[in-house]
């Protein structure tokens, strides 16, 4: 009995698994993830390329530093600004967009701001800072919370003057909306991630489809000059299958409770 | 309550199951949570021995350093081990940084000084009783060492529980420095942080209940291997 534990234990340690052949990172944005997106590409990219694909699920701002650390082979995020900078230092080779969603405001059903009845977001986002209903803020650095920040300049808003009403958390968008689920507070999500979000409590979307609210995801592969072990050939070929036929039908063709998450508009290389 | 309740049914069907992501994710925080004990033991038991029969100048601060670092904060831990294994830090061309060895080393580091703490405390106990005896028969400082460590051994697997019971439950530094890949690091705690994120309580709750069955197991079978409570000295 005894050796037998041992000898388990052992056999526990030892343990390890077998890698497939090829293998890169991607840091990617935790809406790629929360999406369920990842689910279905990941295995279609194992089959059509050989390709074991790891996923880093972070913000883009930690992305974007795991992209500069050399860190990771290619990162998916969607912060046009950020991403742009990213290249212009030589931390990417270049900037390939592949598909968009949209960011979307949530609140408590109830609605004390009145933002439902907003005209546009920037209007509604005066309503809420006017009431001082309360807003939680992804306060991370990541693609959303910068839009965010875009959003209140936009709309002559300055969150550095707020009150209390004001919850910059610091967290992913699932731990952000656990928050605002709890506080009954408003939030600015991305759609995928708040579709797929199971604790929506009295939450509810009360604004979307706004021009400003537009999402463009890229993918930015890791420049193999300032680090010479990222996998550069298998960051390409990955881009090629993000950006074809399979990949574009996966995309498009993934919903939640009938609603499209994604919309794939990658170009071809000009 | 809803959610409790939903999270202990939701537990035992992946247990009965046998579901094969639970089992896997399991079987790798044990793994990754076993093999840093034991490099953890390696290190502290010897240290803890020679700090209780070795007497030199800096003795009493070094205790007091190990003390106070059983309360090392692992996200500290973490982003420090990160730093260093980061392709742009200083370990960065061994390449470890995601992968289940960073994470080991990354818990080493936290339970290094609990396990070495604890089993100092009771070895300068038995010194206390030994001192004379061993003096008397001239043994040397190993043997010595050596003695204190055998005779001890039940306070020492005390040590090694807390230090395990430390590393399984941890989740700041092994989340920095394994990075929660899918089939590679991902294990109980990062899993449970994961499906919190997303709003699943119910599946986080039963992730969590079997990361304490689990630990529960290893200590009775640590408890049944070593047979405590059986013999006369206890």
């Amino acid at each position: 009995m005894r050796h037998r534990l041992i000898l388990a234990l052992g056999a526990i340690l030892l343990a390890g698994k077998a890698q497939a052949a090829d293998m890169m990172r991607m840091a990617v944005t935790t809406s790629f993830h929360n999406s369920g997106l990842s689910d279905v590409l990941l295995p279609a990219i194992r089959e059509d390329l050989g390709l074991e694909v790891q996923l880093l699920v972070v913000g883009t701002g930690q992305a974007l530093k795991l992209g500069q650390a050399g860190d990771v082979d290619a990162i998916l995020v969607h912060s046009r600004a950020a991403e742009e900078a990213f290249v212009a230092e030589g931390h990417g080779t270049h900037r390939r967009e592949i598909m968009y969603n949209d960011f979307v405001l949530i609140g408590p059903d109830d609605d004390p701001a009145g933002l439902s009845q907003a005209a546009d977001v920037l209007q509604g986002l005066r309503r809420i800072a006017g009431a001082e209903a309360t807003f939680v803020s992804r306060g991370d650095l990541s693609g959303t919370h910068n839009r965010e920040l875009d959003l209140w300049a936009a709309a002559d808003l300055e969150p550095e003057g707020f009150g209390r009403w004001y919850n910059a958390v610091g967290a992913g968008m699932g731990a952000a909306l656990n928050t605002a689920s709890g506080m009954g507070a408003y939030i600015l999500s991305d759609r995928a991630s708040w579709l797929n979000f199971g604790n929506k409590g009295n939450l509810v979307m009360l604004h979307s489809g706004d021009p400003f609210l537009f999402n463009q995801y890229a993918y930015l592969p890791v420049n193999p000059d300032r680090h010479r072990h990222v996998k550069h050939d298998l960051a390409l070929r990955l881009e090629h299958w993000m950006t074809g036929e399979r990949a574009r039908d996966l995309i498009n063709g993934h919903m939640i409770d009938g609603q499209m998450l994604f919309v794939f508009n990658a170009t071809d290389p000009g | 309550m809803v959610d409790l309740w939903q999270g202990l049914s939701q537990a035992f069907w992946l247990v009965i199951t046998a579901d094969e992501t639970l089992v896997e994710i399991a079987l790798r925080s044990l793994r990754i949570t076993l093999s840093a004990l034991v490099l953890a033991c390696l290190i502290a038991l010897p240290l803890a021995a020679f700090l209780a029969v070795r007497r030199f100048r800096y003795r009493r601060f070094v205790i007091a350093v190990l003390n106070a670092l059983m309360g090392l904060p692992p996200v500290v831990v973490g982003l420090v081990v990160y730093i260093l294994l980061s392709r742009s830090g200083p370990l960065g061309a061994l390449g470890l940084l995601f992968t289940p060895t960073a994470m080991i080393i990354a818990q080493m580091i936290i339970i290094v000084p609990l396990i070495a703490s604890i089993a100092h405390q009771s070895l300068r106990d038995l010194w206390h009783d030994y001192h004379d005896l061993l003096i008397s028969m001239n043994v040397t400082q190993t043997q010595k060492m050596m003695t204190l460590l055998w005779d001890a051994r039940r306070a020492l697997l005390t040590a090694a529980l807390a230090g395990f019971g430390r590393g399984i439950g941890e989740v700041g530094a092994i989340m920095i420095v394994g990075g929660n890949i899918d089939n590679v690091t991902r294990v109980l705690t990062t899993a449970i942080a994961l499906e919190t994120g997303k709003g699943q309580f119910s599946l986080a709750l039963a992730l969590g209940f079997v990361l304490i069955a689990l630990a529960l197991a290893v200590n009775l079978a640590i408890h049944g291997l070593s047979r405590t409570e059986r013999e006369g000295r206890w």
